[in-house]
């Protein structure tokens, strides 16, 4: 019986974190983007998504509940790092990727790839 | 099979969770960088039905919890004897209800695809929807899977009643559909939420 509490306690929990998560961006859009404030809402949702994560993976499926040596919990930090790296360096990257290119519009000002002034 | 053999299976199939977390890592970053990547087309917060979404989400999370039960229905049998037919009915009750809520978060899914489809947004519009399609449509075939996988896990235990070997192969299941819903959380927050927020 002791297991059917934690799965129940943890279908609570998302149950209300969803609705949380929805409401808000529901409320948010209906405002016309202002309450909560659009610069909260990330911060805001990114929090819900994780302690929606941390239920689902406690409650669910267990995780740091084995016995000692805790393989699972293991493998999952490690899963968790390499995630980390993937989506964390893809958007680094690509976000500062323009830094790295010589920027068109100092050469070419008025907006023309072919240079002006050239001799035919 | 020796005492150790199903922690061993149950603990193999964690570390394949773990490498598919990888996979759909990759498919999430690639939705990330795309993301703005519209081509004139619409974005985002054009397309997605927010309603729509809870309604989907609701139905994957109570499943995830009838599926919670299920285990536990056939935890609660005496494993390797004759039962009655009680625990049976209820656990095979209990995986049908699991399955017809997978069945229809997938038609859910499947009609959102065939829509946008239809009103010419598929994944050949933009690098965007290229990103959404794979990401949401990797997730929807693992879920088309996991349904498969189901009856053929419910088929055993129907023939063969609840034997040692069916409460593994249902722990392992359980495993696989709650991990399921552990990616869509991170699919309706930031592919459908963060799409509602027009960023």
């Amino acid at each position: 019986m002791k297991s059917f509490k934690a799965y129940l306690t943890g279908f609570i929990f998302s149950i209300v974190l969803t609705v949380i998560a929805f409401g808000l961006l529901h409320f948010h859009i209906k405002s016309g983007h202002v309450v909560p404030p659009h610069e909260l809402m990330v911060p805001l949702l990114i929090l819900l998504a994780v302690a929606q994560l941390f239920i689902q993976l406690v409650f669910f499926l267990h995780l740091g509940q084995e016995e000692k040596p805790r393989w699972n919990s293991v493998a999952f930090a490690f899963a968790a790092f390499v995630v980390l790296v993937i989506v964390g360096g893809s958007l680094w990257i690509m976000n500062n990727i323009d830094h790295g290119q010589n920027d068109l519009s100092e050469i070419y000002p008025t907006g023309e790839i072919t240079p002006q002034g050239q001799d035919d | 099979m020796p005492a150790h053999a199903g922690e061993n299976v149950t603990f193999g199939f964690w570390v394949y969770l773990m490498s598919d977390c990888v996979l759909f890592a990759a498919l999430f970053a690639t939705y990330a960088v795309l993301q703005g990547a519209t081509f004139g087309g619409p974005t985002a917060y054009d397309l997605f039905d927010l309603p729509f979404v809870f309604v989907e989400t609701m139905l994957l999370l109570t499943s995830s919890f009838t599926m919670g039960l299920a285990v536990i229905a056939a935890r609660e049998a005496r494993v390797g004897k004759t039962w009655p037919s009680g625990p049976e009915r209820r656990l095979l009750l209990l995986l049908a209800v699991t399955l017809f809520l997978g069945l229809a978060f997938l038609g859910m899914e499947v009609y959102e695809f065939w829509h946008l489809i239809a009103a010419g947004e598929g994944p050949t519009r933009s690098a965007f929807l290229s990103a959404f399609f794979t990401l949401v449509g990797t997730h929807g075939l693992h879920v088309a899977l996991g349904a498969i996988w189901m009856c053929v896990v419910g088929a055993h235990i129907w023939f063969n009643g609840i034997t040692t070997g069916a409460v593994r192969k249902l722990t392992i299941l359980s495993l696989f559909w709650h991990f399921l819903d552990v990616i869509w959380i991170c699919i309706f927050t930031f592919v459908y939420l963060f799409g509602g927020l027009a960023l």
